[in-house]
């Protein structure tokens, strides 16, 4: 537990070879077996034994051989400005990171690795294109003790070596949030997939020969029911029915029951702290995932809901975040939770949700009125050539159906979406359908841009668009005065602080 | 011009680069024009007409337009540029904002001595706003005095 930066180049955990055999194997194991039934099929399984079974060995003992070889050539060490990793059996590498470059580190464990007790720790630089560094595999103390390391050199505290340095442990956390199974399951039933649905219905009618009954036969259904029941086949249109019921109601029991299993194995025994680095989240049944988010580093909130989960009540927070949280800049902070649930984490970001004296505007009509018009107008050159060629009837029904639902469309979007501006923070809400807030501090945008088509230019409305570092920000068909006051405001508020200092929260310390 | 408030116009040259950069793609379209004409029988002009309608307005009326059109301001410690004959954008990113410059100088860019002023944001819009069209002086004056700027703003 000593020695907070000695330079000596360290391994990962022997067991790392451990875990890199066990999948290994199991990735050798199906290739093996697909081999085994073809020689099999043979039929000379006595010879072919003979001759096979040296070569499978020679190629696992040589694949074992060199994961032994990575591993004992893979080192790395901590110094006192960088973490260094030297690699490569024949052809070395050594790559040097500053922990000022360090924006994050993840902890992430997989299933085989996590029967080991072993963690991937993850140094994400958040330089665009992924992780930049990551060891494979540490104990997870060890894992704990690099980020801790690595926070604390981030934050400007150097600690000297000293023994007596504070244990991970003793790090208070106060919790923010927590899932119980019954939430996470709830959770589940809302995340019905309709692709897997779909997927599944494909497949059914694909490898319908597999099955011992055609699922889109009404007919073999009848007969298939024909058996325990006799009567239902007497029945004829209600048997079918009651086929076709069983058949979608199997579909998307399908589709339940996958939302359910995905949603327990990502978010089971969700947890959200507060500790003095910022919002951790732990969560996951078979692959737990561990990861801190720095509060000052959130450049923005995004509170979500779906069509069904409105209704109910159910929310998600999403913090939009500078270092990448395994490819996206999203951070789910609270996946499924009641607004009054969201509310103290949105407090501990140092962000406010839209209070009721917000005043919200809507877009400028004339902008939905002439998307509108735009729209309907390729609709009635579409169906003039569809009238071309003699349909009559289809061309009628593309002027009034599609002109109808971009009319509505336009109209609910106009409806629905809204913006707002207040002494901190600049608000976007959309969608109708399922409704998306976005709230973003003035003080954290990196650009602002007015953007005027043609047609914009004629009737005077106008887009904003924001620069948002790990996402994106917009205000479409507002008024060109409007646009303009609002351009000034969060470039009054832009130019109070430089980047740096919202980057590195409290940079002002030395 | 709509917002031309206080704008900074570029410098004239980008004009006569604007002009050649537009008279190589109008020589490739009329080497193409022709090729056409000879393949295609018929009234001899065909293609010839509207393809120099075409190379003429691209000589003299875009170059004279996308200049016109394009503007900018250091003012307040804040870029502003104003580009896009179709498609107007007004782009303001303030000094503080700035992660790293470019100034950039293509072949025929250094033949007239002008360069791009490419500046840098964490933005995911907008990621890079570029400038083009400055006198290579003027463009890296203004690299140094954003430079200053940032390194004033973290000092």
């Amino acid at each position: 537990m000593s020695g907070n930066t000695d330079d000596t180049p360290r391994r990962t955990d022997p067991r790392t070879f451990a875990v890199r055999a066990v999948s290994l194997l199991s990735q050798l194991v199906i290739p093996i077996m697909i081999g085994g039934f073809a020689i099999l099929d043979e039929g000379e399984f006595d010879d072919m034994i003979l001759f096979f079974l040296p070569l499978v060995l020679a190629v696992v003992g040589a694949n074992i051989l060199f994961a032994y070889l990575r591993w004992s050539r893979l080192t790395y060490s901590v110094g006192e400005a960088d973490i260094r990793v030297d690699s490569g059996v024949l052809s070395r590498a050594a790559r040097s990171v500053p922990y000022e470059r360090i924006q994050d580190v993840s902890l992430e464990q997989k299933l085989v690795p996590r029967l080991f007790g072993l963690v991937e720790v993850k140094f994400e630089t958040g330089a665009g294109g992924g992780d930049d560094l990551a060891l494979a595999y540490l104990p997870e103390s060890e894992g704990e003790r690099l980020r801790e390391l690595v926070r604390t050199r981030r934050e400007g505290a150097v600690l000297e070596q000293s023994d007596d340095e504070v244990p991970a442990s003793t790090e208070e956390s106060r919790l923010l949030f927590a899932m119980s199974p019954r939430r996470v399951v709830t959770f589940g039933l809302f995340e019905f997939s309709l692709a897997v649905v779909a997927v599944v219905g494909g497949f059914a009618s694909q490898i319908d020969f597999l099955l011992p009954f055609e699922i889109w036969d009404w007919r073999a259904w009848r007969e298939q029911l024909a058996g325990p029941g006799q009567w239902l086949a007497g029945l004829g249109f209600l048997a079918q029915v009651i086929g076709g019921l069983f058949a979608v109601g199997s579909l998307l029991l399908v589709g339940v029951v996958t939302g359910v299993i995905r949603t327990v194995m990502r978010e089971w025994d969700f947890r959200l702290e507060r500790t003095d680095k910022g919002l951790r989240r732990r969560r996951g049944l078979v692959t737990r995932t561990d990861l801190v988010m720095p509060v000052h580093r959130v450049q923005a909130l995004r509170v979500r809901t779906g069509f069904v989960r409105r209704l109910f009540g159910w929310h998600a927070l999403k913090l939009v975040s500078l270092a990448g949280d395994s490819g996206s800049a999203n951070h789910e902070a609270v996946p499924f939770a009641q607004m009054q649930e969201i509310a103290p984490v949105v407090a501990e970001t140092g962000f406010s949700l839209p209070g009721h004296t917000l005043d919200w505007h809507r877009a400028m009509p004339t902008y939905r009125i002439d998307n509108f018009l735009v729209g309907f107008a390729i609709t009635l050159v579409t169906s003039a050539v569809v009238l071309a060629l003699g349909r009559f009837d289809v061309a009628l029904l593309l002027v009034f159906i599609g002109g109808g639902w971009m009319a509505l469309q336009e109209y609910l979007a106009w409806r629905w979406g809204r913006h707002a501006i207040d002494a901190g923070q600049l608000y976007t809400r959309r969608g109708w359908f399922a409704p998306d807030v976005a709230i973003a501090s003035r003080g954290k945008l990196q650009s602002v841009e007015i953007v005027r088509n043609p047609l914009a230019r004629m009737r005077g409305y106008a887009d904003l668009r924001f620069g948002l570092a790990g996402g994106r920000l917009r205000i479409r068909g507002l008024p060109l005065v409007e646009a303009r006051q609002i351009r000034d405001a969060v470039l009054d508020s832009m130019t109070e602080q430089d980047f740096s200092e919202i980057v590195e929260g409290q940079t002002v310390r030395a | 011009m709509d917002d031309a408030d206080d704008l900074t116009q570029l410098d004239p040259a980008y004009k006569s680069m604007l002009r050649l950069q537009l008279a190589i793609a109008a020589l490739v379209l009329l080497v193409a024009a022709t090729i056409a004409e000879v393949a295609i029988p018929g009234w001899t002009g065909a293609v010839w007409i509207p393809a120099l309608c075409v190379a003429a307005y691209a000589l003299i009326r875009v170059p004279l337009r996308r200049y016109h059109a394009t503007g900018f301001s250091l003012a307040d410690e804040r870029l502003r540029v104003v580009r896009g004959i179709f498609f107007r954008t007004d782009t303001v990113v303030p000094f503080g904002r700035v992660q790293h410059i470019d100034v950039g100088q293509g072949p025929l860019e250094r033949a007239f001595g002008i360069a791009t002023l490419t500046v840098h944001t964490a933005g995911t819009h907008n990621a890079s706003v570029s400038l083009p069209g400055l006198r290579h002086e003027d463009a890296t004056a203004m690299r140094e005095n954003i430079r200053a700027a940032i390194r004033r703003d973290t000092r």
